[in-house]
């Protein structure tokens, strides 16, 4: 272990470890205090940024924080590497490779941002993202290209896409496609009609996968259904023939985290194959999505790395990217304020930790959206989320989530509103993927200006959705 | 299900408690849907922010005995940030080692306001249905979380702690309390050691008696058993929906 030392005014600063070096690093956030890894001091902390920034990229690949005998993530991380794609920023330092970032970055150079991805470890990307401020992660963020497909096309520049989350507490069949119908007047769901069900029953699962196909093909929705239950539930799904157009799971950074979501990557890879196969998909073929989050490790007790230290959750978070990568997901998005103030206590926590997994993400060549959420315990408002989600679509988000009202009666947390979905775009020049656009303009659910007009009950768009609705 | 009126959207408000069919005003919500939202979120933030009054719970509890304690967070920011320090005890709070079978902890948790509303009628319905068991002082506990009934139980020196917390409030229930029950507790049992009765909240949601009727279930078979946790299920009639 290399123990890396610098002195800054006249105190000398000492970092035990890599994993050490990085968490001293890493913004101020509850998590990594209740981790016992945060820096002592704001002084503390920019001497570990002033001396990650003198290390050499490479250095990522000989020394690990999590070890590689003993966690498959890490081993996917290094046994993928690609030192092809490496090359150009091989013999750059961390500080230097920022600098690389943002000089890209200014002159618009997507091409050399993006052929990056499967040269970067997640460990480089987020020591990087530690040297960089709010808007160095959104001025990057949205030069690295990353698109996917399956009915729709996300990630293509000038747009922002939106999951139509419709959940409800008993997965009652008429709830779920009351809030469906309301999203998709609103222009919500071109990245996917996501449900969260309320138990993990397969049969349930199966219910609901039949239930949004339905409202897909009788509407003829470019866009792509997802019950988000456990992989094994779907495989279960799977095999009873559902139409499962995407196979989602939690993810997160460690092997003993994901052990303790009961997951393996052998399991991913089974369910995938099986999603590939019933080619569900007419312009892409990316069958997976994946959730992650700051803390997911930590609470999980699954956090620590090397010699039994604790790794920041920034760093095990973008570890979790890594995993993701491996499958080619359609979609994967942090849940940003879900977890609570343990790990992101307020708005200025929550709005820095999206901004560097989008970042992070993107970087690392995911489709990476963001579920700008809350939870009533945390230091975190509306107002919190608004900043958030204009920095996000700035920042080329692939997509945000959306629920009724902001009020998730399933989950109990608040995420984005249709209307909060509209207002970033309308704000900020963004319009829906290109195939759900072209189907709000053939459903009449567009203005002139191509903005989704404010309707009345009578439109004709509205009687077609809304008998949907009706029992 | 009829819609009677003139408003079509009415179809999706009766199918749904969601929030849908607000209306916008232009990009955003009118302006009395946008004040309803802020009004429910800032219940919900009373609900965690304003201090449990022991006061209140001693006035509901006419002459029980009661014992305050508070937990290591010191105040309600380490609270939300430390939950480890909300799961022990602070130093210096004593507790009677009595060697009662039950006992009973009222904590603040993320609602003080269920504790307030719910907390003095919920332990009445108990101690109503406890008579097979003797039962130590009310423990009131502040900056509480569910574990540190593991240590004031250990210290009573008591078979089995029930803990009735404050649940997280959402935006349609700020008042929800919760009772989790541990046998044999002690510092370092397991969240799966536990079996748990939530969404105390009359009238919207699990009634004094029936709430109390499940718990003097679970302690007869946790006896039983010897334990409590995924092991033990309640065998009562199913509960109505919440």
């Amino acid at each position: 272990m290399t123990v890396r030392r610098t002195t800054l005014g006249g105190r000398t600063y000492e970092f035990a470890s890599l994993s050490d070096l990085l968490a001293k690093a890493t913004p101020a956030r509850s998590g990594d205090v209740l981790a016992g890894c945060a820096a002592e001091s704001a002084a503390q902390r920019v001497a570990a940024q002033v001396v990650l920034a003198d290390l050499p990229l490479a250095t990522f690949l000989e020394e690990q924080v999590v070890g590689y005998e003993e966690d498959d993530v890490t081993r996917l991380i290094l046994d993928t590497h690609d030192p092809v794609a490496f090359a150009p920023v091989a013999g750059l330092t961390v500080g230097e490779f920022r600098d690389e970032l943002l000089t890209w970055a200014a002159e618009g150079d997507e091409t050399s941002i993006s052929a990056l991805a499967r040269g970067l470890t997640p460990e480089m990307v987020a020591a990087t993202s530690k040297l960089m401020r709010n808007a160095d992660l959104v001025a990057v963020g949205r030069r690295a290209r990353v698109v996917t497909g399956l009915r729709s096309t996300l990630g293509l520049p000038g747009r922002l896409a939106s999951r139509l989350q419709p959940n409800h507490p008993t997965d009652d069949p008429v709830g779920v496609t009351a809030s469906i119908v309301d999203g998709l007047l609103q222009g919500s769901g071109d990245a996917v009609i996501g449900i969260n069900p309320a138990t993990d029953s397969p049969a349930r699962t199966v219910a609901l996968l039949e239930l949004v196909d339905a409202v897909i093909r009788r509407y003829e929705i470019p866009t792509q259904s997802c019950v988000l239950a456990h992989v094994t539930t779907t495989l279960r799904a799977l095999e009873q023939g559902a139409p499962v157009d995407l196979v989602f799971q939690s993810v997160a950074g460690t092997q003993a985290a994901n052990r303790g979501f009961g997951v393996t990557l052998d399991l991913l890879a089974e369910a995938r194959a099986g999603a590939l196969e019933l080619g569900r998909g007419t312009v892409g073929r990316n069958v997976t999505y994946f959730e992650t989050g700051q803390g997911s490790a930590l609470s999980a007790d699954a956090h620590r790395g090397v010699d039994g230290r604790p790794v920041d959750q920034q760093t095990l978070e973008c570890r979790a990217y890594a995993v993701a990568r491996h499958f080619e997901p359609l979609l994967v998005n942090t849940v940003v304020g879900f977890i609570g103030p343990e790990y992101l206590y307020d708005g200025k926590q929550v709005v820095r930790a999206g901004l560097e997994d989008h970042f992070c993400g993107k970087l690392l060549g995911l489709p990476m959206g963001v579920d700008v959420c809350y939870t009533n315990h945390a230091e975190v408002d509306a107002d919190d989320t608004d900043t958030l989600t204009l920095l996000l679509g700035a920042a080329g988000c692939s997509f945000v989530i959306a629920v009724p009202g902001s009020d998730d009666v399933m989950l109990h947390y608040q995420s984005l509103s249709f209307s909060d979905v509209l207002t970033a775009r309308r704000v900020l020049g963004l319009r829906p993927a290109p195939e759900f656009e072209a189907w709000l303009a053939r459903m009449d659910l567009l203005d002139a200006d191509g903005r989704v007009r404010t309707l009345t009950a009578d439109a004709p768009a509205a009687r077609a959705l809304l008998a949907a609705a009706r029992p | 299900m009829t819609v009677t009126g003139n408003d079509p959207w009415a179809v999706l408000r009766a199918a749904t408690r969601a929030r849908v069919a607000l209306g916008r005003a232009g990009d955003g919500l009118p302006t009395a849907r946008e004040l309803e939202f802020r009004l429910a979120h800032a219940v919900a933030r009373d609900a965690v922010h304003t201090p449990l009054d022991p006061a209140v719970v001693r006035a509901g509890l006419d002459g029980v005995p009661v014992v305050e304690v508070r937990s290591a967070a010191a105040d309600r920011a380490e609270y939300l940030q430390r939950p480890d320090l909300g799961r022990r005890l602070a130093p210096g709070c004593a507790l009677p080692r009595e060697g009662a079978d039950v006992a009973l902890v009222l904590a603040d948790g993320l609602s003080p306001r269920a504790v307030h509303e719910h907390g003095a009628a919920l332990v009445t319905a108990l101690l109503d249905r406890l008579t097979g068991w003797s039962v130590g002082p009310v423990v009131l506990a502040t900056q509480a979380r569910v574990a540190l009934g593991d240590e004031i139980g250990a210290a009573l020196g008591a078979r089995v702690v029930l803990v009735l917390i404050g649940e997280r409030p959402g935006l349609s229930s700020a008042d929800s309390l919760g009772v989790y029950l541990t046998w044999d507790p002690r510092p370092g049992r397991a969240d799966s050691e536990r079996n748990c009765v939530s969404n105390v909240r009359p009238p919207h949601g699990l009634g004094y008696a029936e709430a109390a009727d499940v718990v003097a279930r679970l302690l007869a078979s946790a006896r039983e058993l010897g334990a409590s946790g995924v092991a033990l299920k309640d065998e009562g009639p199913a509960l109505p929906a919440g």
